[in-house]
């Protein structure tokens, strides 16, 4: 299998001048062997990183919030201050207090995938699961079920068809043109780039990381080339510190447009 | 780099496309995510943070109530202390006001025994002084008339003639005196 072959190279000895090309890192990073495959359906490293996430979410909020005191220890006050500020800063900022009902699972959904994203930079897991667009997508899809059924819910199939295409205070002949976009934006293309933004930012980032950590291991040769690639990991190592910022980002991010979608959603008619 | 390759890779996975297994097993991470934080570790952690903002608004409210006990004790201190001020002062004042009345009486009542007094002492020198003529103008006329008698020799019989006599004499004496006086 070629990424496997492509892989073994860039663990092996493949330098510069000795005679291999760059194995230049693509696709193939985002692709593995399964582990196990039960039948027919492969297990693979991703799964295998979001359950462990998932643990890890559960386990720390276990730890912090399972027997809570009135006097916090150190990780019930880290605890709360992850999800005061999730809670606050996000939901209720942009929801209102209407958004207390959506806490929960902005909440979960918040640190779940920002520990997806952290995987990152994580030694032996090394990959940013939300870079698999699969998981990004359930969970946008989650938000888009419970954005549609908050709408219709409060609205009424009429009403709420309404509150998403109709928005208030355009004049009457520019509706010709702006009902059709608010109409596919706000129902096929939100939950597309809610999923895509999220994806493709972890992707982007893996990517360079490790297009800037394998070269600098293949230009590691007893020529000028070892210049260039010490200044190739100095690059690898901001980057994994900027990507630090983006994995929090994108988190943040995410769960800001889910709360500001089921604010929309539950939104007065106008 | 080997086209053919990346034709394969391209082929075999796009990275738009999600991978069914891949989703559920994401999604099922979320739920139990969810399900465990949702149902069990944030409800008992939302409870403990609104019992602590309880304990500390409650301690907030009785601290307040306290305060405000105190600022009640103060209002009233202040109250009776002005009070105690005004009754003081008002007793003052009671008391200059009766003392000067007392002063404006006694001064009174002094003027009118010193008054008494003097009118006393007026009337009694008047009265000594009616009498002592009376005895004087008695014995002037008494010592006069011996006197006259033992110079005529004979003893004038003729009283009211006699007193008549003497009278006059003195009334002219006084008369003369009184004009004296007044010319002094």
């Amino acid at each position: 299998m070629g990424a496997d072959v492509r892989q073994l190279a860039s663990e092996a000895g493949c330098h510069l001048n000795s005679g291999c090309g760059f194995p230049a890192p693509g696709l193939n990073e985002f692709d593995f062997k399964p582990i196990f495959t039960i039948g027919g359906v492969d297990f693979n490293k991703p799964m295998l990183l979001s359950i462990i996430c998932a643990l890890l979410v559960v386990g720390f909020f276990w730890a912090a919030f399972a027997k809570p005191k009135l006097l916090p220890g150190k990780l019930q006050l880290v605890g709360e201050i992850g999800y005061d500020f999730v809670k606050r800063s996000i939901v209720l900022e942009t929801i209102g207090k209407k958004g207390e009902k959506y806490v929960p699972m902005l909440v979960s959904m918040f640190f779940f995938v920002w520990i997806m994203n952290i995987m990152s930079i994580i030694p032996f897991a090394q990959f940013p699961v939300m870079s698999k667009i699969a998981f990004p997508a359930g969970l946008a899809a989650i938000v888009w079920i419970t954005y549609m059924s908050l709408t219709f819910k409060k609205h009424g199939f009429v009403g709420g068809m309404k509150n998403l295409c109709w928005p208030s205070g355009i004049p009457g002949w520019v509706m010709f043109i702006l009902v059709p976009i608010e109409f596919f934006s706000n129902i096929f293309v939100r939950p597309f780039t809610l999923a895509v933004r999220a994806f493709a930012n972890m992707f982007a980032g893996h990517l360079l990381i490790v297009v800037f950590s394998v070269a600098s291991w293949y230009l590691l040769s007893p020529s000028i080339g070892a210049l260039y690639g010490s200044v190739s990991f100095v690059v690898a190592v901001a980057l994994t510190a900027f990507e630090l910022l983006v994995q929090f980002l994108q988190a943040y991010i995410f769960v800001m447009l889910a709360s500001s979608y089921i604010a929309g959603a539950l939104e007065e008619a106008h | 780099m080997n086209p053919g390759f990346a034709l394969a890779a391209e082929e075999k996975m796009n990275p738009l496309l999600p991978a069914w297994p891949e989703v559920i097993i994401g999604l099922l991470c979320f739920f139990i995510v969810f399900g465990l934080l949702g149902k069990k570790l944030l409800p008992s952690i939302e409870k403990v943070l609104s019992e602590r903002r309880d304990a500390i608004e409650g301690g907030m409210e009785r601290a307040e109530a306290a305060q405000a006990e105190a600022q009640a004790l103060l209002e009233q201190y202040r109250a009776e202390l002005a009070e105690a001020r005004h009754e003081a002062a008002r007793i003052t004042e009671h008391a200059r006001e009766q003392g000067a009345a007392l002063i404006t009486e006694m001064r009174a009542e002094g003027q009118r025994q010193r008054e008494a007094i003097v009118a006393a002492g007026h009337a009694q020198i008047e009265a000594d002084k009616k009498q002592a003529t009376a005895a004087l103008r008695q014995d002037v006329g008494s010592l006069a008339s011996q006197l006259a008698s033992r110079i005529v020799g004979e003893s004038l019989e003729d009283s009211a003639r006699q007193s008549g006599v003497i009278d006059r004499f003195l009334d002219d004496l006084e008369s003369k005196a009184a004009s004296s006086a007044g010319a002094k």
